[in-house]
């Protein structure tokens, strides 16, 4: 079965795409995690797939419609913004953006 | 003791004979004195007791409750539930209020359930034995050196322990039926989008399914009567042939069950190989016809599985920000440090690598190497269940090719613990309905067996399994 390597500079540029923030010790654990995960998969390379098309979904549904009204769903705004970390004039607060 | 079956107990909550009171205190009492197996998160005890107040109020009222008057049940903690937080078992949403409940705890409660309590998962249910939760594993009831498999292990723990009559779990590639393979209890996974998903943390949107887990099949079947049916709510819910899951048949004469040959190979356990193949020869002398069948590529299906799933996982796990909701870093020195920090803070290993790999498949240059490479081998293993359901009326197998492993046995290599999902996943790839059961026991510890069926032939399903569970008697 062929290795697939990940090194420390993909498993950075991931974490970054993935919004992660990473230690060294777990930088080298993924690194290691997720050779050997995607060299498992590489058994799935020579597969022979040819005139099929890929599966996204399994229902065979398409264009589920449904009317496009006011539906009470009993929740008020302000029962919403009782999770949020910091709220301010009934909005949620976020840390600057630049 | 066990509880009696819910039906019965149903309808002596409507006669007034016992009161939900009562079983609702049984229940919280049982929960009580099992807490050191950690099955259980949170009680949702005050709102429990009232509605079972209510409800026995109803009753001396002469009023008619429904299908499920009184019957506690515990909700795998990926459900939004009112009376408790809902945490997934992840320190991101340690504290978080659901505003609005799941669709199915709806359903059940309009017939008269009453959920009691929280159970435990791994956080986000990634995860197969239960030790990836943010507030530490749960302990197999049959051996507490052992998981209860997972991810809905709490659930199952929770069953096997009498502390309920059912629990709801999800399951994604097996987390309901290796539960309850490992626990020795009645697991149901049904057709995919036979049951609406709306106010349940979403894991793989293409693979994510609701079910049961029991102590009969027809307590099982019972659930998903009530929660089954095509909700507004969620777009993926499909319409039902048959509604009457609950009316059982004890028939296995001239049932073709074919038996899959993939799932005897290399890598099963020998009791466990032992105890399935009694267990058919039992299918086999009440009737039921037996045929060997290969699905050539359900060996490739926990490959595709760990491509597909991590990459619906890595765009699903995007909303958890600390934005809205859920844990923040107030000291965060600008909104992508407070992601970060969030995320950091918030998501157990597990959730981080499959995030990774789904990031990594997902990217371009890798997508159609992965990726799309993945769905179209997905298009093949259905293709061969097609197939094969041509030939056969079920499919039938080990759940798992072992039992309960023990406690850190394979914390250290994710690819080993994957492995315990190996007969699970094909099931959930190709949307069909599947069932665990426990048919024996291999040095104490409980062993399932697996049928599967043809797409929306989940009355059927619960069938045979009722069939065995009735002939095994």
């Amino acid at each position: 079965m062929a290795m697939t390597k990940i090194s420390a500079a993909e498993i950075r540029k991931l974490a970054v795409l993935s919004r992660l923030r990473l230690s060294k010790k777990e930088i080298e654990g993924y690194q290691t995690d997720l050779s050997a995960i995607l060299s498992y998969v590489e058994i799935l390379r020579d597969v022979d797939v040819s005139g099929l098309e890929p599966t996204n979904q399994v229902t065979g549904l398409t264009n589920v419609m449904r009317k496009d009204e006011l539906l009470d769903y009993n929740v008020s705004p302000d029962e919403l913004l009782n999770n949020a970390p910091a709220i301010q004039d009934r909005q949620f607060k976020v840390k600057r953006i630049i | 003791m066990i509880w009696e079956p819910i039906s019965e107990l149903a309808k002596k909550v409507q006669k007034g004979r016992i009161t939900a009171l009562s079983l609702v205190e049984k229940s919280l009492k049982i929960i009580e004195e099992n807490a050191g197996y950690h099955a259980i998160l949170s009680l949702t005890k005050d709102r429990a007791l009232q509605r079972a107040i209510d409800i026995d109020e109803r009753i001396i009222r002469g009023e008619t409750i429904g299908r499920l008057a009184g019957i506690p049940f515990i909700a795998k903690d990926n459900f939004l539930c009112f009376g408790a937080e809902t945490t997934a078992a992840s320190r991101i949403l340690e504290t978080f209020n659901a505003p609005y409940q799941s669709t199915a705890i709806n359903k059940l409660e309009a017939e008269g359930a009453i959920v009691v309590a929280k159970a435990n998962l791994d956080a986000f249910a990634h995860g197969s034995s239960t030790e990836n939760s943010a507030f530490g594993p749960t302990l197999n009831p049959h051996d507490p050196q052992k998981v209860p498999g997972g991810s809905s292990g709490g659930s199952g723990a929770s069953v096997a322990l009498n502390m309920v009559p059912f629990a709801l779990g999800t399951d994604t590639g097996g987390s309901i039926r290796l539960p309850a393979s490992f626990c020795g209890v009645v697991g149901l996974k049904p057709t995919y989008g036979l049951v609406s998903r709306y106010g349940v943390v979403a894991m793989a949107s293409s693979t994510d399914v609701i079910g049961p887990l029991a102590r009969r099949v027809e307590d099982a079947a019972l659930v998903l009567e009530v929660m089954s049916g095509r909700d507004i709510f969620d777009g993926t819910t499909i319409e039902r042939s048959k509604t009457n899951y609950s009316t059982l048949n004890n028939n296995l004469k001239g049932k073709i069950i074919g038996v899959i040959k993939e799932h005897f190979t290399e890598g099963i356990d020998t009791d466990v190989k032992k105890v399935i193949e009694s267990s058919i020869e039992l299918l086999s002398k009440n009737g039921a016809i037996i045929k060997e069948v290969s699905l050539p590529s359900v060996d490739l299906a926990l490959a595709c599985y760990y491509i597909i799933v991590p990459a619906e996982v890595s765009s699903n796990l995007s909303r958890y920000d600390g934005q809205r909701y859920g844990l923040s870093a107030n000291d965060a020195k600008d909104l992508n440090d407070s992601y970060e920090r969030a995320r950091e803070l918030g998501f157990e290993s597990e959730n981080k690598r499959r995030i990774m790999i789904g990031t990594y498949v997902l990217s371009s240059g890798y997508y159609d190497a992965y990726y799309r490479k993945a769905q179209t081998v997905r298009t093949k293993l259905i293709e061969e269940f097609e197939n094969v359901f041509k030939e056969v009326d079920y499919l039938v197998g080990p759940t798992a090719p072992m039992t309960a492993f023990k406690l850190g046995q394979n914390t250290a290599n994710p690819l080993k613990m994957y492995l315990a999902d190996i007969m699970t996943v094909a099931a959930n790839l190709a949307g069909v309905p599947a069932i665990s059961i426990p048919v024996g026991i291999s040095q104490n510890m409980p062993i399932g067996l697996q049928f599967m069926a043809p797409q929306c032939a989940d009355h059927e399903l619960l069938d045979i399994a009722y069939s065995y569970q009735e002939n095994a008697k």
